[in-house]
């Protein structure tokens, strides 16, 4: 259905994008005692650490190579030799996930053979996993860095299993796209638990980064899951992979451990999840419970009450390729008019979005389109609101970074109930918008 | 880059700079940016530091050379504030793609310049150089130049590449550019013999405009405030300014001693930070302006307006006296502010524990010494697990900082204010610093900390995590310390600690039985040992046996 186009400014203004070394640093964050680690300037990090910091408003580890400029010409061996001794021996981490940034891949820095020589040396690293994974600035977006960074982690943590072993018809894999929160993971886990299987969730930054205080002070990532668990997730029985993303992972898997995958590209919407439901009840064999039988029917009532609200809406949405597809047909279904999309980088749900044409671009892109078209309600990350005041539009914040608003991390699009909660949220914007801002004067209605 | 190494071997030789002055000569060139170590912690860099200064000006285009990792991941996070255009809020990038880095990014970011100019007709560009574009050897000064005389512009080349070194740096070449390409190179309308410039001064949360009124009142214009608020035109002019004040940080220290050496400019190093810094620096604007020319009833109308105001916030503050004196603060700042803010808190009867001194010159640290008496206690850097026990030690009540260590204050449950760039409140000049104890109380005095220090009522038989993460903090710097990398003295050897062994209700038992209200008479009896955080355990359950009616009787 839809081409996607790029806009062919020299200029990106406002942009939509974050870079792809941060978004592979955010899928180490889901790794329990983990320090991801970018290789190239500090500025670099500093920035990365603060973005994450407004959106979660928690602390974050995150760690530089601080590639000054000599370095950065002469090459980063020894910046990476000590990066990786000093967290090693200060903040004692399970794990150490690498990302280059596009300082030290434009000078091509072979860090494979860094991390092997660094091996040689220093004998004590040996049971030290050191995930390392390329990522330049200069190429791709946030979305990409967490795609190449969980397949990578695959390939490297996960044993090989052989395909004829027998698995563990209890566990399963669930493999997550970067759009989904703390909050969301919660709520898948709390469906497979409910079926009775135990799942890996691989990254896990429900554990990390839910927001809670922890019981222990320590400078690596709390929570999430652990480099052992990861190592057995082979023995599983399926893998789920959620959001187009996460494909690349699932196949790795796959390939290493024979585990079988099923791919959902959606979950947010009644029918996604009654698919993604259905799938669950037949692999744990177990019939649905009352639980999400209920939970369905109240999904079905709020799309009957709010779709009054959210029917007829034009949308202009930016947000990464998966969300883009996953909240934009989710509200497609509701009647809305997807008008303008813009989003990040390449992927193949691009296509499958519901409007004639969606631009790889920026947030200008979005503003002008979305005036362009008359849109009447505007979604992306917080950086859109500038552009939702001046066309003043309600305005709804999706996806990373959510830094003015509180509760980024709990924020659910997941499940019939996180569902629920996106339909009523909208809803509730769009009632609250027309209350305070449209209410008709004598003159709403005469043409000049 | 020759030049450009010589542009920052000239920055760093500042003989303005207390600090730099004090140092040898070979000391002195290396600048005081200290070469960052790779796994410790990262700061903002050189870029970052520019473009902090700069972006106050609020009728440019900021536009971000490089990949998108420099602006796409940061921009969007500062608060300062416009009285006119909101230019300064959009972004610009030319998101240099991979072919721009094999083939060169100038032709994308000459592009990237024309359209802007198309679009957005801004009063001036700032070009921003990062580290790629400078390692493939983009010359964006030959781009700004030939795009300036093609497209009738001011564009304006800021030389900032992040591997360059830290904010700080950042700072002061932000400042070098100005020297070079803007100051000057424009007319005022009209000059007076009452016109300063404030240099350093970002207009966060619009604290600038807690000032202006009281120098509206006095007949004192701001020339140009480079760079809060700031417009291009008045920056361009800036060197018929009277006087200049360098307001609390040393940032662009560069630029005002420059424009003395250049126009004659005399200036000098002052804050609105607090009731006492305020009134100095008026009274020192008065003064300067007089010496250059201005009548000297100036001073008159200035002492008057000062007292006026001292008393109206003194009268202001006096109502939280009561319920500040004798709480403890612990202030973790750059430290450049630190003194400024010292006075006025002890002013209500706040005692600091410890200022950080990070940035501060021997001048800053003898000042806060005098203020703060002999046990200053003076932090040369902290790491977040050290700040965590100081807290604990110290027994701050309240910790004041920048937001990256707000989680270390929050998770210890301790009341934290900010008092660094990302505040939401302004505090400057007298009503600022009304501001600034009434958000002191409040977060203070906020009725969750008692509910969140409670623990859950099923651990009451297990210690909190408070204990835990202390006594987790004593294993493990007992634990790291034999194998360090490059430190050179190990710290002393910790007593095991066995505090976990002993509960809480064994203590709280103890305590009742034998009506305890000492820690050292709990820990013979219950064979908890003397860490602090067991001590601090018993402290706790003692303090409440005590208060327990029959423990009273
Ligand atoms: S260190 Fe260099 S590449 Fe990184 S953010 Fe700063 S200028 Fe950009």
């Amino acid at each position: 259905m839809a081409i996607v186009t790029s806009s062919n400014k020299a200029c990106s203004i406002n942009p939509l994008k974050m870079s792809q070394p941060i978004g592979g640093s955010f899928a180490f964050l889901g790794l329990r005692g983990a320090m991801p680690l970018l290789h190239g300037s500090q500025g670099c990090t500093s920035f990365g650490l603060t973005l994450f910091v407004r959106h979660f408003k928690e602390a974050v580890p995150l760690q530089t190579t601080a590639m000054s400029e000599v370095a950065t010409v002469l090459g980063g061996y020894e910046n990476v030799e000590q990066a990786i001794l000093n967290i090693y021996n200060r903040t004692n981490p399970e794990i150490i996930g690498i990302n280059s940034t596009g300082v030290t891949e434009t000078k091509g820095d072979d860090v494979e053979a860094f991390i092997r020589l660094i091996r040689q040396k220093h004998p004590q690293l040996e049971k030290l996993p050191l995930v390392y994974v390329s990522t330049p600035d200069f190429k791709e977006a946030f979305q990409d860095g967490w795609e190449k960074t969980v397949a990578r982690m695959v390939e490297v943590l996960v044993e090989p299993v052989d395909a004829a072993a027998p698995r563990d018809p209890s566990r399963i894999n669930v493999l997550p796209g970067c759009h989904l929160t703390p909050g969301d993971l919660d709520e898948l886990r709390a469906i497979v638990e409910d079926f009775g299987l135990r799942p890996s969730f691989l990254p896990d930054i429900a554990g990390s980064l839910d927001g809670h205080i922890p019981d222990e002070f320590t400078s690596t990532t709390i929570g999430g899951i652990g480099v052992d668990e990861i190592a057995t997730m082979g023995q599983a029985a399926w893998t789920i992979a959620i959001g187009a993303q996460m494909r690349c992972a699932a196949e790795a898997m796959q390939a290493k451990t024979g585990v079988p995958f099923r791919l959902f590209e959606r979950v947010c919407g009644l029918v996604p999840n009654d698919v993604f439901i259905a799938f669950v009840s037949e692999i744990s064999g177990r019939p649905v419970p009352a639980k999400y039988r209920r939970q369905r029917g109240q999904l079905a009532d709020a799309m009957l009450d709010a779709h009054f609200h959210i029917g007829g809406r034009k949308l202009a949405i930016g947000a990464e390729p998966d969300l883009l597809f996953d909240v934009s047909s989710m509200l497609y279904e509701m009647g809305v008019q997807v008008t303008a999309a813009v989003t990040t980088t390449a992927s193949s749900v691009l296509e499958r979005v519901a409007i004639g044409e969606v631009v790889i671009g920026d947030l200008e892109d979005l503003e002008d389109l979305a005036k362009a078209r008359d849109c009447d309600l505007l979604i992306s990350h917080s950086h859109g609101r500038q552009a939702a005041a001046r066309l003043n539009i309600p305005f709804f914040r999706a996806g990373f970074p959510m830094f003015d608003r509180l509760g980024a991390a709990y924020q659910m699009t997941v499940g019939y109930r996180g569902t629920r909660e996106l339909i009523f949220a909208l809803a509730n914007l769009i009632v609250a918008d027309r209350e305070d801002n449209r209410q008709p004067t004598p003159d709403t209605w005469r043409t000049t | 880059m020759t030049s450009l190494s010589a542009t920052i071997q000239d920055v760093f030789n500042q003989a303005d700079c207390a600090k730099n002055t004090n140092k040898s000569q070979a000391v002195r060139k290396k600048g005081c940016t200290k070469q960052l170590q790779p796994g410790g912690a990262a700061g903002g860099c050189a870029f970052d530091g520019a473009k902090i200064a700069l972006q106050p000006f609020t009728d440019v285009a900021h536009l971000v050379h490089g990949p998108i990792a420099c602006e796409g991941n940061s921009w969007d996070n500062r608060g300062s504030a416009s009285s006119g255009s909101d230019l300064w809020r959009r972004s610009f990038t030319t998101d240099m793609q991979e072919i721009d880095v094999l083939f060169g990014g100038e032709k994308r970011l000459y592009k990237a310049i024309k359209e802007i100019i198309a679009k957005y007709d801004p009063a001036a560009i700032f070009v921003y150089q990062t580290c790629v574009p400078a390692m493939i050897g983009d010359d964006i000064n030959a781009v700004c130049k030939v795009a300036a005389t093609k497209l009738g512009k001011p564009v304006i080349p800021v030389n900032s590449p992040g591997f360059l070194g830290s904010k700080n740096l950042g700072n002061k070449l932000a400042g070098e550019a100005l020297l070079g390409c803007v100051i000057g190179t424009q007319e005022p309308d009209f000059v007076t013999p009452y016109d300063i410039n404030l240099i350093g001064e970002y207009n966060l949360s619009g604290e600038l405009w807690q000032i202006k009124p009281l120098l509206d009142e006095l007949g004192i214009r701001i020339l140009s405030c480079i760079s809060g608020d700031g417009k291009y035109r008045e920056v361009a002019s800036s060197h018929r300014a009277r006087a200049a004040m360098m307001v609390c940080s040393k940032s662009m220290i560069n630029v005002a001693s420059k424009m003395r050496e250049r126009y004659g400019i005399p200036f000098f190093e002052g804050s609105f930070y607090g009731i006492q810094d305020s009134s100095e620096s008026l009274r020192k604007i008065a003064h300067m302006l007089i010496e250059r020319g201005a009548a000297t009833e100036l001073m008159e109308r200035t002492e008057a307006a000062v007292t006026r105001e001292e008393t109206k916030a003194r009268a202001a503050i006096e109502c939280f006296k009561p319920r500040l004196a004798g709480k403890k603060v612990l202030l973790v700042t750059g430290g450049v502010k630190s003194w400024s803010v010292v006075a006025a808190l002890q002013e209500v009867g706040l005692e600091i524990v410890g200022t950080s001194v990070k940035k501060s010159t021997r001048e800053d640290k003898e000042r806060i010494q005098k203020m703060m008496g002999h046990d200053a206690h003076m932090i040369e850097e902290l790491a977040p697990r050290e700040m965590y026990k100081m807290l604990k030690e110290a027994k701050a009540d309240i910790m004041l900082s920048g937001g990256k260590s707000q989680f270390v204050a929050l998770k210890a449950t301790t009341p934290w204010l900010d008092i660094n760039q990302e505040r939401c409140y302004a505090y400057m000049g007298y009503v600022g610093i009304v501001k600034l104890i009434e958000e002191i109380d409040k977060a203070l005095h906020n009725p969750v900390w008692d509910q969140l220090r409670n623990p859950a009522p099923w651990i009451d038989d297990d210690l909190t995590w408070h204990a835990k993460a202390l006594a987790q903090m004593d294993v493990r710097s007992a634990e790291v310390a034999p194998k360090p990398l490059r430190v050179e003295k190990a710290s002393p050897v910790k007593r095991p600690c066995s505090c976990e062994a002993v509960g809480r209700r064994v203590i709280k038992d103890a305590g009742a039985a034998h009506r305890l209200t000492i820690v050292d008479g709990a820990a013979p009896r219950t064979g908890a040992s003397v860490c602090r955080a067991s001590k601090e355990t018993i402290q706790d359950v003692t303090a409440h046996c005590a208060s327990m009616p029959q423990a009273a009787e």
